[in-house]
């Protein structure tokens, strides 16, 4: 087996993964970044929507900043965030971006004058500010804050990025999927890697390894996330027994992914007045929510649409029920103006026109709040030498529910912090690998491999549909304890099956079946992770919604979930610690309907 | 109406696997409403042969990883709806690039040394000021930088390149539009001469025949004619200014060649 030594090693390629790299190897540290698919390909380039910091250029934005920015991030997580860590990142925030600017991002720019908005509104930008970074309006903020690249924002972040990482020399192995960390317990050396050009394996020892790895959407199947996001890092980390995994039960879904293919489009769609219709092309949003209707919060929306499909609304398809999205009152003009981005997936992916037909809907997952536990500089707790950023890190910036374009900011932000910090720690650090834990690591990998490929009647896919359908029903956006024990139950046994997994294919070379099966197992463990710290939180916060504790219960439960998963066992050992608070106390979220439902809670109970 | 049978007619090559040689493979699905290649090789995969290699990551157009030749015609597979196309579907990978198994090839691998070459990154000796303003930049060129920036590296308009065949060492429409990029940027500093020796080359500009099959087959619409053209004025107009010039400065050398 090759060994390759470097002082860095970043597992992901995306904006988290190339910025923590850039900035350690501005620091003078030779970093190798390991990456699924070329970094270019990463699930980065998918975020349109922008990133937020508080640059305060638009007439909308007049009075932001940091502070504002920190609350809308608070809030938005229904206190369930480290606060020292969300100061830490709104502060910084600006800053990013500004150097994004400095390395080549097309920022969209201020262009002075009156402009009407699709709500009819006119909004006059200044003069004074022309040419500064401009930045336009995202749900749950209260000022104009989502800075932009027109219709590619994670695009351009992400090109702009990966040209600095070859600038600095930077190496990208790409194609290859790390399969165990090296560690002893006590600190990590690198990871134990498969080339997937040909199936070969490799030793990559480092002073520091980082993951960032992104998202486990596709373990729900029904994901917007890109088809590689199966939490890979998080299972590693996991799979150490001693890192543990922060709040992986707050999940994010959005209402609105297109089937098949689950391609997200925007919430502008409801926002400029598109309905929601059942099978009967019945409008049936303001049936549960005679104010907000359609512009209920996204969490509010999904839970409708799911209840509603539920009662025998939804429209069959052969990939499942879906509700319609409605945009054709709204006219060919201002569908090809403000929503071209909408016309254009629906023509392209569906062969639907919006302008006269309705778009097939279902509440998609989205986002993953929870990740490996880190420190606010990024250190991964229970090893040295470990380091997360980004989606597949818990610094805890997003609590239970994460902003539009924060995820877009974090992982630039939560990046330039993890590089700097594993600069310092490796000055003066030493360069020696211990024998006995890359033994143990290589002996863990090469005993999977004959076992898959010689005997095991179980089939991947059949398992991971399993595991799909098991989520999507049971742990998706309403979560009750009678679901949740079935689904951690149902989730045991398709983990126990999954030790019998076999290969039909030969898993010669880059073999994708292969890269299947050694996966799997990895990613059940996150959904029993994510189902069981679910079932544990008998309280409803943020994403997080319990039909039988509707309520947010601070007494109990103002506290983060860390799930480890000791050798040998079949559950993950969960404990809990306190949520930092330091400016702001909990209070009313001000969506809406967690405050109703706490309401409502108390009006049952003295009834 | 009843759903239409399709089949599938796939290239298949394991490098790894000395069983099978490059052969051709058919598969036959039912045509579901609003099936894409996604939707159909994934189904292929999971349900009929897990062994079948190719590329998907965003499904959405955005991330360039699935372009193959389907029907002989290079284009982003995640992006094709059957109901476009015949019952019968022909996918090869792209040429030119190296195969790593079936419809998968290494794109990634020719991008970054093609980013290598032209120097893909912002050239200034300006230092970043983490407590200033940014730099003001109008919203034209912003967006005219982003129009530059949209490729996607899926490889469509190299594998639909006539001269991409038969020199390995061609830029293609991705490389040279990728120079044009930082050429319009104000950031950059670098000099048009600098630009020159990139792109005034064989392996560049004047590599190009002009068959502009780049340009058909873009599946960004990129204005890759409008950039080769833009190009070739500038290295064009470039070299008659520094011949001028050295004609105007050292008139006594130009005469002794005379």
């Amino acid at each position: 087996m090759t060994t390759i030594m470097t002082d860095v090693l970043v597992i992901g390629a995306g904006l988290a993964g190339e910025r923590t790299a850039v900035e350690a190897a501005a620091h003078g540290n030779q970093v190798i970044i390991l990456s699924l698919v070329p970094p270019r390909r990463s699930h980065s380039v998918c975020a349109q929507g922008g990133m937020q910091g508080a640059l305060g250029n638009m007439a909308r934005s007049v009075g932001d900043s940091p502070d504002v920015h920190f609350e809308d991030t608070v809030k938005g997580a229904d206190w369930g965030c480290e606060q020292d860590v969300a100061r830490l990142f709104v502060n910084l925030a600006p800053v990013a971006i500004r150097q994004m600017a400095h390395w080549g991002v097309p920022w969209s720019r201020v262009v002075p004058g009156p402009r009407r908005l699709p709500s009819g509104d006119i909004v006059e930008e200044s003069a004074e500010k022309e040419g500064l970074i401009a930045a336009r309006n995202f749900g749950g903020t209260k000022k104009w804050r989502a800075c932009f690249c027109s219709d590619g924002t994670g695009h351009s972040l992400l090109y702009t990025m990966d040209n600095v990482a070859l600038q600095l020399g930077v190496q990208v192995h790409d194609r290859t999927e790390a399969l165990a960390l090296i560690h002893d317990g006590a600190r990590c050396y690198g990871a134990i890697v498969r080339d997937l050009r040909n199936g070969e394996l490799r030793t990559y020892l480092a002073r520091a390894t980082v993951i960032a790895t992104g998202g486990y959407g596709r373990i729900y199947g029904q994901s917007t996330n890109s088809v590689i996001s199966d939490g890979t890092g998080m299972a590693l980390a996991l799979d150490t027994g001693v890192v543990p995994l922060g709040n992986m039960e707050a999940v994010q879904f959005h209402p609105t992914g297109v089937v098949p293919g689950d391609i997200l489009v925007t919430e502008g769609c409801r926002g400029d007045g598109g309905y929601l219709l059942d099978k009967n092309e019945h409008r049936f949003m303001p049936d549960y929510e005679p104010e907000k209707k359609e512009l209920a919060s996204r969490d509010v929306v999904s839970r409708r649409m799911i209840h509603h499909t539920r009662q025998g609304y939804g429209v069959e398809s052969p990939y499942g029920p879906h509700l319609w999205l409605d945009i054709r009152h709204l006219g060919q003009e201002h569908i090809e103006t403000y929503l071209r981005d909408v016309a254009e997936i629906c023509r392209d992916f569906l062969g639907v026109d919006p302008v006269h037909q309705l778009i097939p809907v279902r509440p998609t997952q989205h986002y993953s709040m929870g990740g490996v536990r880190t420190d606010i500089g990024g250190r991964a707790y229970g090893l040295v030498g470990l380091y997360a950023a980004g989606e597949a890190g818990c610094w805890d910036l997003h609590g239970f529910n994460r902003l539009g374009g924060n995820s877009v900011a974090e992982t630039v932000v939560m990046g330039m912090v993890v590089g700097r910090t594993i600069a310092q720690d490796l000055v003066g650090s030493d360069f020696s690998f211990p024998d006995a834990p890359v033994r143990s690591a290589k002996a863990q990998v090469e005993q999977r491999l004959p076992a898959l490929t010689t005997y095991g009647l179980e089939y991947v896919y059949d398992l991971r549909q399993q595991m799909s359908q098991i989520l999507m029903e049971k742990v998706g956006v309403f979560r009750n304890g009678r679901e949740l024990v079935a689904a951690v139950e149902e989730l045991q046994q398709l983990h126990e099956r999954a030790e019998r997994l076999g290969l039909r294919s030969t898993g010669r070379g880059p073999n994708p079946e292969l890269s299947a099966a050694l996966r799997l197992p990895g990613m059940i463990r996150l959904a029993i992770t994510i189902a069981y710290g679910a079932l544990q939180r008998t309280e409803s916060r943020g994403s997080h919604y319990r039909e039988d504790y509707p309520a947010r219960n601070d007494a109990l439960w103002l506290r983060r979930t860390l799930a480890t998963w000791p050798e040998g066992v079949d559950l993950p050992r969960l404990s809990y610690e306190p949520v930092k608070i330091t400016e702001l106390p909990p209070g009313e979220r001000g969506y809406g309907e967690t405050q109703e439902a706490a309401k409502k809670e108390g009006a049952r109970g003295k009834s | 109406m009843a759903n239409r049978k399709l089949t599938f007619s796939i290239f298949r090559f394991n490098p790894y696997d000395p069983d099978f040689g490059p052969r051709m493979q058919e598969y036959i699905l039912e045509e579901t409403p609003r099936m894409t290649l996604f939707t159909a090789l994934t189904l292929i995969r999971e349900e009929m042969d897990p062994s079948l290699q190719f590329d998907f990551v965003c499904r959405s157009a955005v991330c360039g990883s699935c372009a193959m030749l389907v029907n002989g015609r290079p284009r982003l597979a995640c992006r094709t709806r059957t109901d476009e196309l015949p019952a019968k579907i022909v996918l090869h990978p792209l040429p030119f690039f190296r195969l790593i198994g079936d419809l998968s090839v290494d794109t990634g691998s020719w991008f970054a040394e093609m980013a290598h070459r032209v120097e893909s990154w912002v050239h200034t000796a300006d230092a970043f000021d983490p407590d200033g303003e940014e730099k003001r930049m109008s919203n034209d060129q912003a967006l005219a930088i982003y129009e530059l920036d949209r490729c996607i590296e899926c490889g469509c308009c190299v594998a639909a390149c006539a001269t991409a065949q038969m020199r390995d060492d061609f830029l293609g429409a991705a490389g040279l539009l990728r120079i044009a990029r930082f050429w319009i940027d104000p950031r950059d500093q670098r000099t048009d001469a600098e630009f020159f020796d990139v792109v005034g080359t064989d392996a560049g500009v004047f590599g190009c025949v002009g068959l502009l099959a780049c340009h058909d087959y873009c599946p960004k619409n990129l204005p890759l004619m409008e950039q080769l053209a833009y190009l070739r004025r500038k290295v064009m107009l470039g070299s008659l200014r520094s011949a001028v010039s050295k004609k105007e400065r050292r008139p006594e050398e130009q005469e002794a060649v005379h």
